[in-house]
């Protein structure tokens, strides 16, 4: 299993053509206190670069962007209740859903970790 | 002036210490052809009190009050009796002067009677939740439209044959403004139940009222079940904030939505306005409301205290995606409203909201016992609509002579609808037996 | 000698700073006020109604189930529970109110005595327009003085607030270009960073794109973004521009903008908000504006009643006045005044109804009122007033706070956090503000300038006042320079301390619930 990142500080874990989709630590260190999370249904499709989930903070509203093309397969319902989990374990347990990958060689254009943590340095 | 406290010496000396010369140097940006040189021409002076209250007392002196004389007008206004006391405590200087309550440790008297409002709105149309208010009841349909079609993602709104043609109106002005598609459903005194039939696969909302703006009560249970069948959700409109007290509430029949004007507890007639306008949900819609929220927390020392809450669904935050484009909203209408509620407590409602009923009954019956008068209206709360042998204009023209402001013609408010003989009539508490014994004979001599 | 030696002692004993709870819960003159459910019951009643005679009903059954349980106060309980949230209060009738953008100034209590006569208070919006002609000459002289004061030909009176106001222009704009056959093509509205939020939030709620434009080093419209924006001018419908803008300066170019658009195929939609800075010195007609809202709870002193009502007439340029909302009043030859309610005859071009009925009449008595206080002289008075006061709290602060902006302001004074220490920031000298008695300024807006902190003192504080509040400020921002850590726990005076707004926001408590028994019973 491999992790990419975005600039947009999206991560996503892939194993084989399912990945794993959530925000990072660093986002959510940025956004304060998140307080709800909004979620698509499962089923959803989208296109790399659409928004499909806000996190909220009290004071802001920020869209979270598809690393790469896909559909839903399941969704992080756990966080509706306990949007607290994204401070928490943002690359952990706060996931926000699992999708089906519809063009693996969308990948290459992600950034792995140490990339991703240089990216951050220079933020 | 008395207003303006700055003397010229304190003109002077600040103008020393900020480094201008005089006024017309903060107004340099302005392009030179606009600067304008002396006072604008063509409006008086300043005047002192006397002169200005004997020119706006002139003003009010053209005017019939509502309380000078029998009075017999609805239609989504109401002549109630305002407690003393509710006009008090509006006037106290730390609710009437204050702003929103941006900054809630020195706000926490607005914040509380928010909370203690949203509490009351939802128990009286039994809905989950409230907001803080929106401008009146018109606006509250509308926005409740706009709001179902975002959570159903459809684009077309049904109207009932019944809800008040303003209503109606402003609803559609910001439906069609956001693409969305309105059906109105034909005129209809008693036709709400029309809605369950027109329902389909595509529909957002359907918009039923009651009692509608012809005082027909009904039960919508039904146009709720069709409307959930098909995915579409029911909002519940009313005007006349009183009916709650006796008349099935929309939570009872199953709404999603529940809009209306609560201008009726708390608040004078106005002409027009500021009214308040009453907008409840449940509670898994919540995220989707306009308007502002009012919630607990606790504070650092940990005791309890209220905040604006869930604000990233509103303009300041969310701006171009915002659920509605509202920032100031009828708060102090709010006050009224929930003091006035406070003073009547539930009890005192449902006997307030009985007494209304009794005086419509009383009217209805005795006006429908004249030759050639006939009440249209099946079931009514406080309002109904009678059919006169001669025009509605006239006659209201022959009652006004008469002492009498018998109501509202028909055909004011449906210009196209043929309803020229009809008059809209309402009855409240203050209605004597006085009132309606005058009416009659009015009545009587004209037809 | 005599000597009595009864009696209580005359001087105080020395302080001990007792900083301890009380059992009462309530602070000295401070009184601790529970919720209204807590204190009364359904039965509890405070208005004396007549028993009614029990006649048969005629609601066919349409009848409420469960009643609504709400509580009731008397009459002395609900005068107290008020009278004690009140004092929680903060209020323009206490102390000054500098929040920026919003024009808390004093609320004259001749335009409360006016609002109140039966004449304008009790009167039906529907009863026969006969019976009503001195409201409607009201309106029609209100009208007369907002047209005279903008140099605007036409004017709606029905938007409710502000915003409502920019609702109205904008649909008359959209009218405008539906009625030239390009509603569906010019669709982008042109909104500066700097906006309100009210005015991204509308254009949308009209069906328009909202499409952003920066601000410049001079907190103006940055002219070259203007233009590369309109390098397509097809589907341009038009701008909302603030004026005076949100940063509290005069927009330089505005003139030049109005062209811009005008060419362009689109409309000036002018955010009149900040009309106090420039009443009877600057007529927005002059600048070619299309439309233009103004908020009488700001510049006409109707007062803000925590949250509104407030009420937004908007003026309209010739090119949009046929557009413009029902109902209006006209007058008719023979002198009697006429309300148009319909989209029909005179009216057939306007883009409908948005509201029930006819405006906030109870803020046009007021605003009226205040006019004729003031008259022409006055109002001129006023906002050369108002920007003198914002320019001398600018140049009293200037040296200890970053103002954000060179050069003069004009009815707000707009400073950024640069000056601060790592760790304190502009909320943390908004709550120790507080604790010296004050309102805080607006806090982070405008967006376009970090950690924003807006002081609008307005015309209606005298010298002395300003400065007791720029001595508070000033050592504020001192010990905000010093990195002083006291501030975080500001405010420590005020009837609540810092409120948990995450809690609030992750689980949403929006009403009271009764408590369930067992939880009575563990108490
Ligand atoms: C610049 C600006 N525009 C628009 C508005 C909205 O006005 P209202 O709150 O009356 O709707 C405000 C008020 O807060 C404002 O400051």
């Amino acid at each position: 299993m491999t992790t990419y990142y975005t600039k947009d500080h999206e991560w996503i874990r892939v194993d084989g053509d399912t990945g794993t989709v959530g925000i990072t630590n660093y986002a959510a260190g940025q956004l304060g206190d998140v307080v709800y999370v909004e979620l698509p249904e499962t089923g959803a499709k989208f296109a790399r670069g659409d928004d499909f989930a806000v996190v909220e903070s009290v004071k802001a509203a920020s869209d979270v962007y598809a690393p790469v093309s896909g559909s839903v397969l399941e969704v992080n319902t756990a966080l509706t209740e306990a949007p607290e989990k994204v401070n928490e374990a943002a690359q952990g347990d706060a996931w926000f859903v699992r999708v089906r990958l519809t063009d693996a060689g969308e990948l290459s254009g992600l950034m792995d970790e140490a990339a991703y943590a240089a990216f951050c340095e220079g933020l | 002036m008395r207003y303006l406290p700055l003397t010229p010496e304190d003109r002077a000396s600040m103008l020393a210490t900020i480094g201008a010369k005089s006024a017309d140097d903060f107004y340099t940006d302005v392009p030179k052809a606009a600067r304008l040189k002396a006072k604008i021409a063509g409006l008086p002076d300043h005047q002192g009190e006397l002169a200005v209250e004997r020119h706006m007392t002139k003003l009010a002196a053209k005017n019939r009050s509502a309380s000078s004389g029998p009075f017999f007008v609805g239609a989504g206004a109401y002549k109630h009796h305002v407690p003393a006391t509710v006009d008090m405590i509006i006037q106290r200087s730390e609710f009437l002067t204050t702003y929103t309550p941006y900054q809630p440790e020195i706000a926490q008297g607005t914040l509380q009677t928010l909370f203690e409002f949203q509490t009351q709105v939802a128990a009286l149309t039994a809905m989950d939740v409230a907001n803080a208010s929106m401008y009146d009841g018109s606006t509250a349909c509308a926005e409740a439209a706009v709001m179902a079609a975002r959570v159903t993602k459809r684009k077309k709104v049904i109207l009932s044959g019944g809800l008040h043609p303003h209503y109606a109106a402003a609803t559609r002005l910001l439906c069609e403004a956001q693409g969305l598609t309105v059906v109105q459903l034909p005129v209809a005194i008693d036709g709400e139940g029309e809605l369950a039939k027109s329902v389909d696969g595509e529909t957002a909302c359907v918009i039923g009222q009651s009692p509608n703006v012809f005082g027909t009560v009904t039960d919508l249970t039904s146009v709720a079940k069709s409307a959930h069948d098909k995915g579409a959700l029911l909002v519940s409109v009313f005007t006349e904030a009183v009916s709650l007290g006796l008349v099935t509430p929309p939570g009872e029949m199953g709404a999603d939505i529940a809009a209306g004007e609560g201008q009726s507890i708390g608040n004078g007639l106005n002409f027009g306005g500021p009214y308040v306008g009453l907008f409840a949900c449940k509670e898994k819609l919540v995220r989707q409301m306009p308007g502002r929220l009012c919630g607990e927390t606790v504070d650092a020392d940990g005791k309890r205290g209220f905040v604006l809450t869930l604000s990233t669904r509103e303009q300041h935050i969310r701006r171009d995606k915002a659920t509605s484009n509202i920032c100031t909203n009828s708060g102090l209408c709010a006050l009224a409203f929930t003091s006035h509620m406070t003073l009547l407590g539930g009890k005192g409602l449902k006997q307030l909201a009985e007494l209304n009923h009794e005086a419509a009954c009383e009217l209805a019956d005795t006006l429908g016992a004249l030759k050639g008068v006939e009440v249209l209206t099946p079931r009514f709360f406080n309002e109904f609509a009678i059919r006169t042998p001669v025009d509605a204009e006239a006659v209201l023209a022959m009652l006004d002579e008469a002492g009498v402001v018998g109501g509202v013609r028909a055909s004011r408010l449906f210009p196209k609808d043929h309803l020229g003989d009809v008059i809209l009539v309402a009855a409240t508490e203050c209605t004597t037996t006085e009132d309606i014994a005058a009416y009659a004979a009015a009545l009587k001599e004209i037809i | 000698m005599g000597m009595n030696t009864q009696g209580r002692p005359t001087a105080p004993a020395s302080a001990s700073g007792a900083t301890f709870e009380t059992v009462s819960g309530s602070r000295g003159l401070l009184q601790r006020e529970d919720l209204l459910f807590e204190i009364g019951t359904p039965e509890t009643t405070g208005v004396d109604l007549p028993k009614p005679k029990g006649t048969k009903n005629r609601l066919g059954g349409v009848k409420r189930k469960v009643d609504t349980g709400l509580a009731g106060l008397s009459e002395p309980q609900a005068v107290r529970h008020y009278m004690r949230l009140s004092q929680k209060n903060y209020a323009i009738d206490l102390g000054l109110f500098p929040l920026g953008s919003c024009t808390m100034k004093h609320n004259p209590r001749l335009n409360e005595k006016m609002a109140r006569l039966p004449g304008f208070a009790d009167i039906h919006p529907l009863q026969p327009q006969a019976t009503v002609q001195g409201a409607l000459e009201l309106i029609d002289e209100l009208a007369t003085w907002l047209k005279t004061l903008t140099g605007m030909p036409s004017v709606a009176m029905s938007p409710k607030a502000g915003a409502h106001g920019e609702l109205c222009g904008m649909l008359a704009i959209r009218q405008a270009l539906i009625a030239r056959g390009e509603g569906d093509t010019r669709k982008r509205v042109l909104v500066p960073e700097s906006a309100h939020g009210t005015n991204p939030a509308t254009a949308v709620q009209c069906g328009f794109i909202v499409d952003e434009i920066k601000a410049d080093k001079r907190g103006r419209v940055d002219m070259e973004d203007l233009k590369s924006k309109l390098a397509r001018t097809d589907d341009i419908a038009g701008i909302m521009l603030t004026n005076p803008n949100t940063c509290g300066l005069f927009e330089t170019d505005i003139k030049n903008i109005a062209d811009l658009i005008h060419t362009a195929g689109g409309y000036f939609y002018c955010d009149g908000a900040n009309f106090n800075a420039i009443v009877g010195r600057v007529r927005p007609g002059d600048l070619g504006v299309d439309a233009m809202h103004i908020n009488l709870h700001k510049t006409f002193s109707t007062p803000h009643g925590g949250g509104g009502p407030g009420s937004g007439p908007t003026v309209f340029s010739q090119a949009l006045a046929p557009y413009a909302p029902v109902p209006f009043v006209t007058k008719d030859e023979d002198g009697l005044f006429r309300l148009v309610e319909h989209v029909d005859g005179e009216a057939s071009e306007s883009f409908g109804r948005m509201v029930a009925f006819h405006g906030q009449m109870g803020m046009f008595v007021r605003a009226l009122t205040y006019m004729l206080s003031h008259g022409a002289d006055g109002l001129k008075q006023v906002a050369e007033d108002a920007v003198l006061n914002a320019n001398y709290v600018q140049a009293r602060l200037k040296h200890v706070m970053t103002p954000a902006f060179d050069g003069f302001c004009m009815h707000e004074a707009l400073f950024s956090d640069a000056f601060t220490a790592d760790g304190i920031e502009t909320i943390d000298i908004a709550k120790a503000l507080i604790d010296e008695g004050y309102h805080p300024m607006t806090m982070y807006f405008p967006l376009v300038v970090h950690g924003a902190m807006l002081i609008e003192p307005t015309e209606t504080e005298s010298k002395a006042e300003l400065d007791r509040f720029c001595d508070a400020l000033e050592s504020i921002a001192r010990r905000a320079a010093q990195g002083d850590e006291t501030l975080k726990g500001a405010p420590y005076l005020a009837p609540a301390r810092r409120l948990d707004e995450t809690r609030a926001a992750r689980k949403p408590v929006l009403k009271w619930t009764a408590p369930l028994p067992e939880q009575i019973a563990a108490e």
